[in-house]
């Protein structure tokens, strides 16, 4: 029904312009320079009187019709049944009342339930047709004013612009409530899940086993909720990528900007992207299909002992994802040395390596240092390649060969299948993701600081 | 010390021994720095080709199958020509299959045989008897696909030097497919189910289609919500800020999200999309909505960029002729600008057709037998298909799996080049 309803907008928005350009089409054709808009202003001007406010209505009615049918619902129930039931116990009613409604019977309802259905069925009725009424009422009666306001002197192109730029300041403002709808979120489910467990136990608690049993007098009902070997884990892993990806990044870039011929800089650069560029569930595939393994024979060649799921094997794979980022942005900080400090080292005799090493590497730290923190963030948040290749259980360690687990593995594992939104289960992946993103935000603004601070001073 | 200093000025032997090592010793360290550098492009492009490498050599077998051809007789006993729908196929099968092989009499041996063929087969010979019920008493012939084991020992996975008990096909099994094969009844053509067949728990009848069509419609969502709203927030930003406070914290704001780890967005849809407004689980258009929300930095930015590119005569030309700053935009500085945003665009959504975390989060990962019939429906993506198959255990999904992300690379490189395409073919430098 929502479809029909975008369709009938569509198709009254197309009419209306066509009635309004045709308006102004005779205007002109009677008042000729007199008129002060465009025929197509003046049709653009109908169609976003007709258009807009039943659009934003529709959404509003599409968002409101369930909670507000809920209600109506929870208060058709006898008080027999809502006296003294609490917010789980009513949630239940209603989806029961909705899968009665939708024929899913699993076994008999009760009368009063069944009754709800059955309005329930009819209120949805009503309230779909009475939607696709009150729009068409509210498009025609727009049409109608809209189209009065239209004369040879209206200035139609100035309403249209004041619209235009109105929807442009919303799209500016969409980035911003993007970020508010994360951390409002976040915050929100962390908060519920922070009154089942005191923050102080997550923050530094040392055990962390989230199974819940199915009912809550079973043995590890509990659950643990002590995020430190998690967030150990994760660490573990970044710091191998980062071991992986900082010296052959930086090495690769210093090689394109102080060695590497025109030739080859073309062809390394856009082959390095590809690196960037796969998705990366297939490096998670990878992972687990041929370093792994490797890793594993490699180990017990030496005699070690390496698990399947090493943090080894997720970092270094991480760090292959990452070469390219630390590799482009170092580039970027070394090209922006300025040529006169490279000249100058060269002219006295210093060979290129010195050159490199004594020069343009201390003058471009600060934006290899920004590089190699955006870095560190992506390999913070990094979730397919841990997901595929790291372990699930959080252990506390910090050998490279042992299986860790890392927050992005836990928010993932915790929230796939169908889980309610209120077990603490569910609520701990927000609290994890919460802190995820706090990490994340840090580091990316610090780097972000860097890097632009670095760039200005030899512009 | 300032003795030598004048000494090294003034009479500096420089082809001395101790001038010409010291010389070599720095010749040698630049040396070990290029040489540094030429490794590390060497192992970084290594780990590229190790990885193409596995990934083609494993999933070049899943684009052929394994058919086998037998003629099927649809025994009247078992089907009624009044509802084929309920025959007892199974037994047709396994009958068709033992008339080929008389001397199989024990009934486990029977059983054995069975697996040669795909579980589904029955269900093939019912399709083909339901749509033309005059099959019912005669033999036509049937090609169904091999089950994985058998798949698998056509195309060498499975070896047949083993010893019997640690392979997943018996030397029986072996003796049997050899005498089909000999027949002329094992044929190992294009892989078109690969592309046609939704999700199944079988290697054999598995495909990507269903994934295809809900990557499909999630890139529609994603685009036709971050296509506008992505260039409005750009012109606007770009065209008509003032410069002050809030403008730059949208700026910061935007920056940051583009750095955002892509699970967060998944969280954000999990708790609004499905938890606060009530969209159904597993849909593209929700898929669609979070990749937006990814996608919706890149694409202010890479817009920004393009619209910077126009030079400012054109819109101080089109404003001195008494064109309202709206119509310097949208008549002049738009479709300037429009193959730079169009490139990122593409590029834009290639990344987001990369895209597993957020999906994951929103149940993306269902196992569903169909493709999606629309936005609404339950459905898989390309990435989290892949995500689905490498966990599967059977042999024949390792294959499968590196096949579906050989077809997504293959979707990415198709992207990439349309949008290198639209850069060199329209993008203007003035």
């Amino acid at each position: 029904m929502a479809g029909y309803a975008f369709i009938l907008i569509l198709f009254m928005s197309l009419l209306a312009f066509y009635i309004g350009r045709s308006a102004g089409n005779r205007f002109h054709v009677a008042a000729g320079r007199d008129t002060h808009s465009l025929p197509g202003y003046h049709g653009a001007f109908v169609a976003v009187w007709v258009g807009i406010p039943v659009l934003v209505l529709v959404l509003l009615w599409l968002g409101l019709q369930r909670p507000v049918i809920d209600q109506l619902l929870i208060a058709s129930l006898p008080d027999a049944m809502t006296a003294g039931a609490d917010r789980a116990q009513l949630s239940l009613y209603i989806s029961e009342i909705r899968n009665v409604a939708s024929g899913r019977i699993f076994a008999e309802p009760t009368e009063a339930i069944r009754i709800a259905a059955n309005s329930l069925v009819r209120w949805e009725a009503l309230a779909r047709w009475a939607m696709l009424v009150v729009a068409m009422a509210v498009m025609l009666v727009a049409l109608i004013i809209a189209r009065s306001r239209l004369t040879p002197r209206f200035r139609a192109r100035n309403a249209v612009e004041r619209v235009l730029s109105g929807l442009m300041i919303f799209c500016s403002l969409v980035a911003i409530l993007t970020t508010l709808g994360i951390i409002v979120s976040l915050l929100y489910e962390a908060w519920q899940f922070f009154r089942l467990v005191p923050v102080t136990e997550f923050l530094f608690g040392l055990r962390w086993e989230p199974q819940i049993a199915i009912r809550a007098d079973q043995v590890a009902g509990q659950g643990a909720f002590g995020a430190v070997p998690v967030f150990t884990g994760t660490l573990l892993i970044a710091t191998i990528a980062m071991l992986v990806a900082t010296p052959i990044g930086i090495f690769t870039a210093i090689y394109l900007v102080e060695y590497a011929n025109e030739r080859t800089r073309k062809m390394v650069k856009p082959v390095m992207e590809i690196l960037a560029g796969v998705p990366t569930v297939v490096y998670g595939f990878f992972a687990v299909l041929v370093v792994a393994p490797a890793v594993r024979q490699t180990g017990s060649l030496v005699g070690l002992e390496i698990s399947p799921n090493s943090a080894l094997t997720a970092g270094a794979v991480m760090g292959i994802m990452i070469i390219p980022f630390i590799s482009s942005l170092s580039d970027d900080a070394l090209k922006a040395v300025p040529r006169a400090m490279r000249d100058g080292s060269l002219a006295l005799g210093a060979t290129r390596g010195e050159t490199v090493t004594k020069v343009l590497l201390p003058a471009a730290l600060p934006g290899i240092m920004g590089g190699i923190l955006l870095a560190l963030s992506r390999a913070i948040g990094e979730t397919m390649i841990v997901v595929m290749a790291a372990g699930l259980i959080a252990s506390l360690t910090f050998n490279p060969l042992d299986s860790v687990t890392t927050v992005t593995v836990q928010i993932v594992t915790l929230l796939i299948g169908d889980t309610e939104f209120d077990s603490p289960k569910t609520l701990a992946a927000f609290a994890l993701g919460l802190v995820l993103f706090a990490v994340t935000l840090c580091l990316n603004v610090i780097a972000l600081r860097i890097v632009q601070k670095y760039r200005e001073q030899y512009e | 010390m300032s003795s030598s200093d004048a000494s090294l000025s003034a009479s500096f032997d420089w082809s001395s021994q101790t001038a010409a090592a010291r010389r070599r010793k720095r010749h040698a360290a630049d040396r070990r720095l290029q040489l540094c550098g030429i490794a590390a492009i060497t192992v970084a492009l290594g780990l590229l080709a190790v990885l193409l490498i596995s990934l083609i050599s494993n999933g070049y077998r899943a684009f052929v199958q394994t058919m086998v051809t037998i003629p099927v007789y649809v025994n009247p006993d078992h089907v009624n020509a009044d509802d084929p729908a309920r025959g007892n196929y199974r037994a047709i099968v396994a009958q068709s299959l033992q008339a080929l092989f008389p001397d199989v009499t024990d009934p486990a041996e029977q059983r054995l045989l069975g697996q040669i063929l795909t579980n589904n087969s029955q269900f093939f010979v019912r399709d083909r008897v339901v749509a033309d019920p005059s099959l019912i008493g005669r033999t036509f012939e049937l090609t169904t696909p091999a089950a994985d084991p058998f798949d698998q020992l056509e195309k060498g996975v499975i070896r047949r030097d083993l010893p019997e008990s640690q392979r997943r096909v018996s030397d029986l099994q072996i003796g049997w497919f050899d005498k089909l094969k000999a027949e002329g009844r094992i044929s190992t053509p294009f892989n078109w189910g690969l592309f046609l067949n939704a999700d199944s728990r079988f290697p054999e009848l598995a495909g990507l289609s269903g994934a295809i069509v809900g990557s499909f419609y999630a890139l529609l969502v994603c685009f036709l919500i971050s296509f506008p709203v992505g260039i409005a927030a750009a012109v606007y930003l770009e065209e008509f800020a003032p410069k002050n406070r809030w403008t730059d914290l949208v700026e910061v704001n935007i920056n940051n999200l583009a750095a955002v780890p892509s699970i967060v967005f998944g969280l954000l849809g999990l708790a609004v999309f499905l938890g606060f407004f009530g969209l159904p689980r597993s849909a593209p258009l929700v898929g669609g909505m979070v990749l937006s929300l990814m996608t919706l930095p890149t694409m202010i930015i890479v817009t920004r960029a393009s619209l910077k590119a126009v030079p400012p005569s054109i819109r101080e030309a089109a404003l001195g002729l008494g064109a309202s700053r709206h119509q310097v935009i949208t008549d002049h500085v738009l479709p300037l600008a429009l193959p730079g945003i169009l490139t990122g665009t593409i590029i834009g959504l290639a990344q987001a057709l990369g895209e597993t975390a957020p999906l994951l989060l929103i149940g993306m990962n269902a196992f569903i037998t169909a493709p999606p019939g629309g936005l609404l429906d339950a459905s898989t993506a390309l990435p989290t298909q892949i995500f689905i198959w490498a966990d599967s255990p059977e042999r024949g999904f390792v294959d499968r799996t590196s096949a579906a992300i050989l077809v997504l690379l293959g979707f990415l490189v198709l992207m990439n080049g349309i949008a290198i395409f639209l850069r060199q073919r329209l993008e203007r430098t003035w």
